[in-house]
């Protein structure tokens, strides 16, 4: 099988790779980078447990081939906040009770976080609409919304 | 009140409620908690099974049956075998304990259920063989040219249809399709009083039929295992378990391996809700690594964990009351099914658990179930929230709307009217106690904006309760319809002897004179407070086997039995 090599930017430092052909983004940022923040809760773009970014949109890594990232800016759960210190999100999320289980956690600060970077001052409705790709079976949304709507008129972060 | 307090979500503390009974030393509640896992969730550094990598992973995919009951003439990997990355196709063959069930441990049913079906298939969905791969994509690429030659079979999918004569044979160990509790009955009994009589006596007699349909615990992260080998001779087993000791248990019976040589290693679960005590993948992933020498995963897609997941079972329920006009129950009869689907994974316990349960929360002197965990051609069920449970509360309390309404009383008054008080008699033969469903009853109605009578106002939880109704039945009319033969009562782990044929032997006809004997109920236990009957029972059967062990061993003996 011929290996195709990548070259990103993953959270912010430059990667290579090689991925195999029609190989999904989520198994290569998991197998190829060692970044196993996102997660597989369907691998058919119905629960958002993969969501990243690519140039700043949020996508969806098991929908997305390895091979189209070439070049690109993907950032995942994994790369928020600066080492030890954790993105006010991440704050936000663990003042308010906002996982159970943690499988979608990941996917959803991905989410939110797109959504405060080009919307600091979301409604509630903003809010709901940002994260309504993301399931999470546990905790309900509640504690997940308010956890964003914490940080409503915050300065986004770098 | 002034010791109600609101938070914005419009939760509130009723300190009002039960001062005497509380010391508030519950010093978390109200206050925020962090839970103690939850910075490795936000950053994503939560292990769970499939975060962990090994060089050279392979992948296990099964082939299923497309039939709901088939039997299986031949299977023919050739072609499989000879696919890009495969490097082993599994068969039942290479199961060395390829029958189990879920509960054996728990000494709770007989083996029903093998890891790879040889015979037969009695599911759609069911595995039949299992692929490995060096990728995903090789293995469900392969799961496509496994040829198996189909003897298509009747199928039976209602769980009364599958009780009735002639009804295909869904489950080989139980041929009535019903499982069968104290090695006696195809179903399990609850007998308190004589409903037959209180119903001939009340003023209204109501029935009702309600029906639930399976629910998929949908996690969102679909159930798995990665197995490896240790330096040590033993293999690790990183799993998605909800169960990490049944499914340790479960792998070394399955793999006659020392339970000494697996190390298992759970705890991260993303999201069970009963759907992950199986104990499916465990075994597989291990044999699979036992087979080739690498290290092995299964792991279900989406589709398998809503196909093939076991979910909560479906239930149907017949419901009679007897009522009187002033809203008294005097009579509650039940007859339900539990749908077990193909094989027995946790419904006989559900069952029993259900049985303990009726008739809800209500003072009933008069009370008769019969509660069948009944095999059909659906997806197994098992483990899900609250089942045995949820299900009859949701039969019991439509029906109870429908009393209230027959009765010309509001709904909330007919739940108060008949709630239980502390220091009554339960049909199970427990007192109640630290009862809450009035005052419940009283703050819900309170809330709607429902205006309550007086009388309804001042009742409570604390009082008219106990004295008479403290008193078991004069006298509870027992029977002994289902009467099953071929099994036997005992310990499932001194099971021994050649296998028979059971059958149900008798079903007596409503009124016949059965002989005497217990019901089924479980006893009171010398410690219970209860008063005894002062009427002498129709009871002249040797007293109930005494468990061996006590706790949870207890259960065990409700419908530990085994084939004769």
């Amino acid at each position: 099988m011929t290996k195709i090599p990548v070259t990103l930017t993953h959270n912010g430092a430059e990667r290579a790779a090689f991925a195999d052909p029609g190989q999904n983004l989520l198994d290569f940022i998991r197998r190829g980078l060692g970044d196993l923040s996102p997660k597989y809760g369907c691998g058919q773009g119905s629960c958002g447990a993969c969501t990243v970014t690519i140039d700043g949109e949020t996508r969806l890594a098991c929908l997305t081939l390895a091979e189209t990232v070439e070049g690109c800016d993907v950032r995942t759960a994994a790369g928020l906040g600066q080492g030890a210190t954790l993105d006010p999100l991440q704050q936000a999320f663990m003042d308010h009770f906002a996982a159970q289980c943690g499988y979608c956690t990941p996917g959803m600060l991905v989410s939110a976080r797109a959504l405060l970077d080009r919307n600091p001052n979301p409604t509630r409705e903003e809010v709901v609409e940002a994260i309504s790709g993301n399931l999470c079976r546990c905790t309900g949304y509640d504690p997940i919304i308010d956890a964003i709507l914490s940080l409503a008129g915050r300065k986004a972060s770098a | 009140m002034s010791d109600r307090r609101s938070d914005r979500n419009g939760f509130e503390m009723r300190k009002d409620l039960f001062a005497d009974e509380r010391d508030d030393d519950l010093n978390e509640i109200g206050k925020r908690i962090r839970r103690q896992d939850i910075e490795g969730h936000v950053t994503g550094r939560s292990p769970f099974y499939d975060d962990h990598l090994f060089d050279g992973l392979l992948h296990i995919r099964c082939v299923r049956s497309p039939h709901h009951h088939a039997r299986i003439r031949r299977i023919d990997t050739s072609e499989a075998d000879r696919m890009e990355g495969v490097v082993r196709i599994v068969t039942g063959r290479d199961v060395p304990v390829n029958l189990n069930t879920l509960l054996s441990l728990l000494d709770f049913g007989l083996d029903d259920e093998p890891l790879l079906s040889e015979g037969k298939v009695a599911y759609r969905g069911e595995p039949v063989a299992a692929v490995i791969a060096r990728t995903e994509a090789q293995a469900r690429a392969a799961t496509r040219t496994v040829r198996v030659d189909w003897e298509v079979l009747p199928h039976v999918l209602d769980v009364e249809e599958a009780l009735k004569p002639g009804a295909p044979t869904v489950n080989e160990t139980y041929p009535g399709n019903a499982f069968v509790y104290h090695g006696k009955y195809d179903h399990q009994k609850l007998r308190y009083g004589d409903v037959d009589r209180a119903l001939a006596e009340a003023d209204h007699v109501i029935e009702g039929r309600y029906q639930m349909s399976p629910i998929e615990q949908a996690p969102i992260e679909t159930c798995g295992a990665i197995a490896a080998q240790e330096q040590n001779g033993r293999y690790v087993c990183y799993t998605g378990t909800q169960a990490l000791f049944f499914s340790l248990g479960t792998a070394s019976k399955l793999l006659e391996l020392p339970s000494s040589r697996l190390h298992f290693i759970g705890g991260t679960v993303g999201g069970g809700f009963g759907g992950k005590v199986d104990s499916i993948h465990e075994p597989l992933a291990i044999l699979g690594t036992m087979l080739t020498g690498q290290p092995c995963k299964s792991q279900w897609d989406r589709e398998e964990e809503m196909q093939v997941g076991a979910p909560r079972g479906a239930e149907r329920w017949y419901l009679t009351d007897g009522v009187m006009n002033d809203g008294r129950i005097v009579a509650r009869k039940f007859t339900g099914y539990f749908d077990s689907g193909a094989y027995t994974r946790l419904t006989s316990y559900a069952v029993i658990k259900c049985a303990g349960h009726l008739p809800g929360p209500y003072t009933i002197p008069n009370v008769h179930a019969d509660v069948y965990c009944v095999y059909t051609n659906r997806t197994p069920a098992t483990a899900m929230r609250g089942f045995g449970i949820t299900g009859v509360d949701f039969a019991i309390e439509a029906h109870m709307d429908k009393v209230a309404e027959t009765v010309g009383l509001h709904p909330v008054e007919l739940r108060i009217l008949n709630a239980y008080r502390d220091g009554d008699m339960k049909a199970h033969r427990r007192l109640a106690k630290n009862c809450a469903l009035v005052e419940c009853c009283q703050v819900a109605a309170q809330k709607a904006g429902l205006r309550l009578s007086p009388d309804m106002l001042a009742a409570s939880s604390k009082t008219g309760g106990g004295g008479p109704r403290a008193e078991l039945p004069a006298h509870t009319a027992t029977d002994q319809n289902g009467l099953v033969e071929g099994f036997s009562s005992g310990s499932y782990a001194r099971k021994g002897g050649a296998p028979a044929s059971p059958a149900i032997v008798a079903t007596l006809p409503p009124g016949a004179s059965a002989p005497a004997s217990r019901p089924a109920a479980p006893a009171p236990e010398p410690k219970d407070p209860a008063p005894r009957p002062d009427a002498p029972r129709a009871d002249t059967s040797p007293p109930a086997r005494k468990p061996a062990r006590s706790g949870a061993m207890r259960f065990s003996s409700l419908s530990g039995f085994r084939r004769r």
